[in-house]
């Protein structure tokens, strides 16, 4: 029953650390201290590959040498062992850096092949995506039901917000809130901060109608059936200027609906404020800048909300029904409603996530919700790390920074010096594809797996005798 | 006789063209402990998942103190307090064993999502208590120390022990039990004969059985029922079943007559 782990290739390096780190600590050091030298081990080697890549390509940079002495402070010292306080010192620094990452991103370092870091507007897709991703983390990573169709719900998000902010409706003039809109203009013009809230509840509600009939099935019968949800939505995206032949116009098909308005406070909080509560993000002058900060701020209420949820009632049924759908059902968790729960959730953040993206770009399209986003959020989600928060976001930032730019950098490189001539963009899905296989060989867990899904994937440490015996 | 608790009238199951479970009926008073006996393949298992509603039965109805509970999902059949534990071992693998009883309080905890996201002080109070209870679970099911251990981590009987420990969060009045001894050893079965038989004088639990191991069936039932081909085919106290012509012809063997072990 024991799954062994076939040995890593990674292992002998790691044997040879162990030797290491007993001749330097002697035998009986205290395992904080271990971790400690661990880590600045990691921080010295990643210093020396920086410096031997680094060094011949672009010469010394003193931002890389500075961006490498933070993270260093920050990743080395075991501050988790200051009493009390030392568990927010990680997160509250990065944190700070996270949001004070506008003030500096153009003067970091370019990194190598990858070119320079991603700018603002790259950054709030990333962003959004993260939030999608810990929406879909809560369906797939907590309660093992695989959902292949996610983007459906991105796509109700964006809708919601583009047809109560924009001239869509253009037979009715009704103003709530919106900034930046002359009373005359027709259409619904709600403010963007409720209806990124009427989306999450629409998307949660339209979770729950798709859940109903479809949780019944279990495992690939529901990826199909997901499968599907996720196919028909832009289908009705694109045909919906002409809802069932009834001539109602509800998505103004392939042309879109644009433009969509912005979010902001208003002038009369704008002064109050002193300006800082900016008037309207879109004209705003450091637009970009503050779409990021409210995505930030959105990223953590999703955060927060996910981790509450998982440590509660619903979150150990949730668990419970992935580890074993019938013994939890034995256990008095009512399946349906348990798993309709999960998708309401997940759909919840996924309406939140596509309200916002529709605002930030201005405009919504049927080209946006394809099956591929629905794979590649998902593709964030196993890459991470199954379950864990932390790894879903870190796999999320990096494959929406891939798509966004790191491809087309990875190309220019490529092209400039190798002498090549290849579109790396357009393999896109192919090299996703490839770096999904090389997680799966090397790394089934993901880069940052949950303790519990690292227990699933490791040997146990303990026998499980007797499983086969007994019948 | 007691009050029953719960109640099979010609309960039948048919897979296809077989069939699993004849015509039962069957009775478990309360504060009882009965076992079910027979040989492999004879229903036993496929009548316990009907009872607990994993299995829909072709005919016939099951009342849980004359409450009418046919076809009924398993999670509302364990909210009116039936427990059970399963023949292979299903606990939540990944799970700690704390967190292995917490689950078996579903029904009973209220923690809606808002307030839990919220964390309100109800909730706090809420689950603060639901874990000393789950503790205390543990400890009275015989396993100490090992409450932050993932389930799949712990030893066999450790394992068996937890899967209890689980089923009586729900705080069930009526504690199904499958095969609870396979694979014990005798010391370990003797303990787990006691710990049942505990149940029943200090929990005022009823219990029912599979079992195996005939000095367990012997030892602390009150009625045994024997099944064969799906058919009951007997019924009545541990001595009528050592002496009854049919069970020895149909499954004990003479020397199970005496008290020796069979399966």
């Amino acid at each position: 029953m024991a799954r062994r782990r076939p040995r890593g290739f990674l292992d002998p390096v790691r044997e040879r650390v162990d030797v290491l780190e007993r001749r330097v600590l002697g035998p009986d050091a205290t395992p904080v201290k271990r971790a400690t030298f661990n880590r600045a081990l990691t921080a010295l080697v990643i210093l020396v590959l920086g410096a031997l890549i680094f060094a011949p390509l672009y010469g010394f940079d003193p931002a890389a040498l500075l961006a490498w002495l933070v993270s260093a402070a920050l990743y080395v010292p075991p501050w988790e062992s200051i009493p009390r306080v030392g568990r927010f010192v990680r997160p509250v620094a990065t944190l700070v850096l996270v949001i004070a990452y506008p003030f500096y991103f153009d003067s970091m370092f370019t990194i190598p092949i990858f070119g320079p870091f991603p700018d603002i507007a790259t950054g709030v897709v990333m962003l959004v995506f993260a939030m999608m991703a810990i929406g879909l983390n809560i369906v797939v990573g907590y309660a093992g039901l695989l959902d292949l169709g996610y983007v459906a719900f991105y796509a109700i998000g964006s809708y919601t917000a583009a047809w109560f902010a924009s001239v869509q409706f253009a037979n009715r003039t009704v103003h709530f809130g919106s900034v930046g809109i002359g009373p005359t203009v027709p259409g619904f013009h709600i403010s963007i901060w409720l209806l990124l809230a009427l989306a999450a509840f629409l998307s949660a509600l339209v979770g729950v109608i798709i859940g109903l009939p479809t949780l019944r099935l279990r495992g690939d019968y529901l990826a199909i059936v997901t499968l599907g949800f996720g196919e028909i939505m832009p289908q009705i995206a694109r045909n919906g200027d002409n809802f069932f032949g009834t001539g109602f116009n509800l998505t103004n098909g392939p042309n879109g609906i644009t433009p969509v308005d912005s979010p902001g406070f208003g002038a009369t909080l704008h002064r109050v404020t002193g300006g800082v509560l900016p008037d309207n993000y879109q004209t705003a002058l450091n637009s970009d800048n503050v779409f990021f900060w409210t995505a930030v701020g959105l990223v953590l209420f999703t955060i927060f909300c996910s981790l509450r949820l998982r440590d509660s009632r619903l979150g150990r049924a949730w668990i419970a029904i992935r580890e074993d759908e019938t013994a939890a059902a034995a256990m008095g968790v009512p399946l349906m409603r348990t798993k309709t729960w999960a998708y309401a959730g997940g759909a919840f953040f996924g309406g939140i996530a596509g309200a916002y993206y529709a605002s930030f770009k201005g405009s919504t399209f049927p080209g946006d919700f394809f099956f591929n986003i629905s794979v590649m959020i998902l593709c964030m989600v196993v890459l991470g790390g199954m379950g864990n928060i932390w790894g879903v976001i870190v796999g999320a930032l990096f494959l929406t920074y891939l798509d966004r730019e790191g491809l087309a950098n990875i190309g220019a490189w490529l092209n400039e010096n190798l002498g090549l001539n290849i579109e790396v963009p357009k393999y896109e899905f192919g090299i996703f594809g490839v770096i999904l296989l090389v997680v799966m060989l090397f790394r089934p867990e993901g880069l940052i797996p949950s303790a519990r899904r690292k227990a699933e994937f490791e040997e146990g440490v303990h026998d499980q005798p007797l499983y086969d015996v007994s019948h | 006789m007691a009050n029953v608790i719960m109640e099979a009238r010609e309960l039948r199951k048919e897979f296809g063209g077989l069939v699993a479970v004849d015509d039962v009926d069957f009775t478990i008073p309360e504060n009882s402990i009965v076992s079910l006996i027979g040989p492999n393949g004879a229903g036993k298992t496929t009548f316990f998942n009907m009872l607990t509603g994993v299995y829909k039965p072709t005919a016939g109805r099951i009342l849980l103190r004359a409450i009418d509970v046919t076809g009924k999902p398993p999670h509302a059949i364990t909210e009116r307090g039936v427990g059970r534990t399963f023949q292979n071992i299903r606990l939540f693998q990944t799970m700690t064993a704390l967190e292995n009883v917490l689950v078996g309080m579903h029904t009973q905890l209220k923690g809606g999502i808002l307030p839990s996201i919220l964390r309100t002080p109800r909730i706090k109070r809420e689950e603060a208590a639901a874990r000393d209870r789950a503790r205390e679970l543990l400890v009275f099911s015989g396993l100490s120390g090992v409450h932050d251990e993932y389930a799949r981590n712990l030893s066999y009987g450790d394992q068996r022990r937890l899967e209890v420990a689980r089923a009586l969060a729900i705080e069930p009045k009526l504690l199904l039990l499958d095969e609870p001894t396979a694979g014990m050893n005798p010391q370990e079965t003797l303990e787990f004969t006691d710990f049942v038989a505990k149940l029943r004088s200090d929990q005022g639990l009823a219990v029912l059985m599979i079992e195996h191991d005939m000095r367990v069936v012997m030892g602390i039932s009150d009625r045994v029922t024997v099944f064969d081909y799906g058919e009951k085919i007997a019924e009545g106290t541990p001595v009528e079943i050592q002496q009854n012509e049919r069970v020895i012809e149909a499954y004990l063997g003479s020397g199970a007559a005496t008290g020796g072990a069979a399966g």
